[in-house]
């Protein structure tokens, strides 16, 4: 009965309730819309850096990632290649040779990470070739080999396509070559700072250029079928191949490696900030619902109810005052993020180059998790519950003959 | 037997300016089955001495034994539990809890007692009917009038059988004709049920209809008058 009565008392001052019950269903449709926002835009961010950027795994010699000498090359990488190829959650693996260089237009120099890639394998590990923007993602010319280069890259340089850079480089004797190449391509990805020090040529000509051996490689890029299979696809090759270093992309970019988990983190920040204010609001209302009704607590105290059920409906009505809210929010909030899950959020024009600077893209998806829900819901029943405590003990320190008294 | 006995009772409500001493050594005994009013002017100490009987209010000095039990040698968390068992309230308003209906409002003392749901809901059923509200079973208060909510509060007094009934000034807040039909009914419970009923009032047509008539002036007893029953 207990319950019965809390419920309706909630009702009892309609409109003062509804307040806060619309403030709260607000405060948690942000709360959870934000939420999942903020899920779709790190998880975008994570697929993108993988499929353009750091592909699911990659292969080096061990210690090659702290110094990129010339000499930590995978011998006989291109069987490695193809076996990996063979492999069946291995979507595509590809060789690449690894440099720190200096490019340098006609007008301006700048220090770049140069890959050389086989295009066709490439292809099928990064997306680079689709992120192409002007010109082709490779082709011959007739005087120079070509080079793909970022757009920021190339508004820093002054050069466009089809015009001459000179890469400067160490070749494996450790003397300076230099070789004129032609811009054949220029990409734009979501991550500018990616675009300005990412620097594509083709395998065969920065090795007959530096002197590398043509069938080593400084490091085998490996795209899977799922990224959840990444854990898995590693211990495989840690076991294949123990002699090499074998990253899984949360440890080749450990800061997207953290980003969910930080992301949530912040998420669950947010959202406690966001229940501290309604406890406020809460609190308040409750505050109100006790004072008002001394007379009848007292009533209530001097037949017979007992503190702990005092307090214990007091509590209810606080808990069902923010669930109610709560609940609708958070339906309110899951269902919105649900539609958004499927169709595209575009973020304002002028936010998109700020984003774009620090890797994020311009449509973003949101991401709806089940679990997170009932862990908010939690939270707003404990929310609840907190800002009963203090009406509540207001109301457990009346006096019930003071209370009833009618005379005053 | 003797339900209620109080040994020189003593009230001093100490306020910010001057101490008020509102009891000044009350001596009395309560029998099963009496219908006793308690009279005075306004101000003479009848709530407080009927708060300190229930159990609401403690004294400053002296006793109150409820069939045997010193009830302010209790504890709070003991006497709370000691009125929900054995005293019944009526007060002079403020009753009832307005969310609920008169039925739920009866039911609800003896969810308290844990009473079982079966037996909770046909005696609700036969309390509504003794004070003539059957057919408000589902009404919430404010749907009733005065005198059918201290109806209401008068059964809910009796569904958890208490020893007996405290009620302050019943009928303060109702017109004459709801005044006797309350009487009645309390009267019809006495005699018919030996049901106990010590109630306060400053009007003399309720004063008539008491068996035991005790006036306190400045917060002592001034007269104990029995009468013999049906005057
Ligand atoms: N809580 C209180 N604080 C101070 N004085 C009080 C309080 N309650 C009652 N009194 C005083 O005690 C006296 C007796 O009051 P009360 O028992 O209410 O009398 P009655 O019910 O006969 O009108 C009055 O003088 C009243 O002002
Ligand atoms: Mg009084």
């Amino acid at each position: 009965m207990i319950w019965s009565i809390a419920w309706r008392n909630v009702w009892r001052n309609r409109l003062r309730s509804s307040v806060v019950v619309v403030a709260v269903t607000l405060g948690l449709l942000a709360g959870v819309f934000t939420t999942a926002f903020m899920r779709g835009l790190s998880e975008k961010r994570i697929q993108d850096a993988i499929r353009t950027e750091i592909s699911h795994i990659q292969i080096h010699m061990p210690g090659f990632s702290d110094n990129t000498d010339f000499s930590m090359f995978i011998p006989a990488a291109s069987g490695l290649a193809d076996t990996l190829n063979g492999i069946d959650v291995i979507a595509a693996a590809t060789r690449r040779i690894v440099i720190n260089s200096m490019i340098a237009s006609a007008e301006t120099g700048t220090g770049v990470m140069i890959t050389g890639v086989d295009p066709g394998q490439e292809m099928r590990v990064t997306n680079i070739h689709e992120k192409i923007t002007e010109g082709e993602y490779f082709r011959d010319y007739r005087s120079n080999p070509p080079v793909v280069i970022g757009e920021k890259l190339a508004h820093k340089l002054h050069t466009g396509t089809d015009r001459k850079v000179v890469i400067t480089v160490t070749d494996i004797h450790g003397n300076t070559v230099q070789g004129a190449f032609k811009v054949a391509g220029i990409y734009r990805t979501d991550n500018a700072g990616f675009d300005e020090r990412n620097v594509f040529v083709r395998f065969a000509d920065l090795a007959g250029m530096t002197g590398f051996h043509p069938s080593g490689a400084h490091e085998i890029a490996v795209r899977l079928h799922e990224t959840q299979e990444t854990d898995r696809a590693v211990g495989m090759l840690r076991e294949l191949r123990p002699d090499l270093e074998v990253l899984p992309w949360q440890e080749t970019s450990p800061e997207l490696g953290y980003l969910t988990s930080a992301m949530d983190q912040y998420m669950y920040i947010f959202v406690m900030i966001i229940l501290l204010a309604l406890c406020f609001g809460i609190i308040n209302t409750m505050l109100m619902a006790v004072l008002e009704r001394v007379k009848e607590l007292g009533m209530l105290m001097a037949i017979g109810m007992n503190r702990i059920k005092i307090f214990f409906m007091i509590m209810l009505e606080s808990v069902f005052l923010s669930l109610t809210g709560g609940i609708l929010g958070i339906v309110a909030g899951y269902l919105i993020s649900k539609y958004y899950q499927y169709h595209d959020i575009h973020l304002p024009v002028q936010w998109v180059e700020g984003f774009r600077e620090i890797g994020y893209s311009a449509t973003v998806n949101t991401i709806t998790d089940l679990p997170m829900v009932f862990i908010i819901a939690l939270m707003v029943i404990i929310t609840g519950v907190v800002s009963s405590l203090f009406p509540a003990y207001k109301a457990l320190r009346l006096n019930p003959a003071d209370a009833i008294r009618t005379d005053n | 037997m003797n339900i209620i006995e109080i040994r020189n009772l003593h009230k001093v409500y100490n306020t910010t300016h001057v101490p008020v001493y509102a009891l000044n050594g009350i001596h009395l005994i309560f029998k099963e089955g009496e219908f006793a009013a308690i009279v005075g002017p306004s101000g003479s100490g009848k709530t407080t001495l009927l708060n300190i009987m229930g159990g609401l209010d403690e004294p400053t000095q002296g006793s109150v034994t409820v069939a045997g039990t010193d009830i302010f040698s209790l504890g709070q968390r003991r006497l709370i539990d000691f009125r929900l068992q054995h005293i019944g309230f009526v007060f002079q308003a403020y009753n009832l809890i307005p969310v609920m209906t008169a039925g739920e409002n009866v039911e609800f003392i003896m969810h308290l007692q844990g009473r079982p749901r079966a037996e909770r809901i046909t005696r609700t059923r036969e309390l509504l009917t003794s004070v003539g509200l059957a057919d408000r079973i589902n009404d919430r208060p404010n749907k009733l009038s005065g005198g059918q909510q201290q109806r209401v509060a008068v059964a809910r007094a009796l569904a958890s059988k208490p020893r007996f009934i405290l009620a302050d000034e019943p009928t303060a807040n109702l017109d004459s004709r709801s005044t006797e039909n309350l009487l009645d009914i309390m009267e019809q419970l006495n005699i018919g049920e030996h049901i106990t009923f010590i109630f306060s009032t400053h009007d003399p047509r309720v004063v008539r209809k008491a068996r035991r008539v005790i006036t306190i002036e400045d917060g002592k007893v001034s007269q104990d008058q029995e009468k013999s029953s049906g005057s």
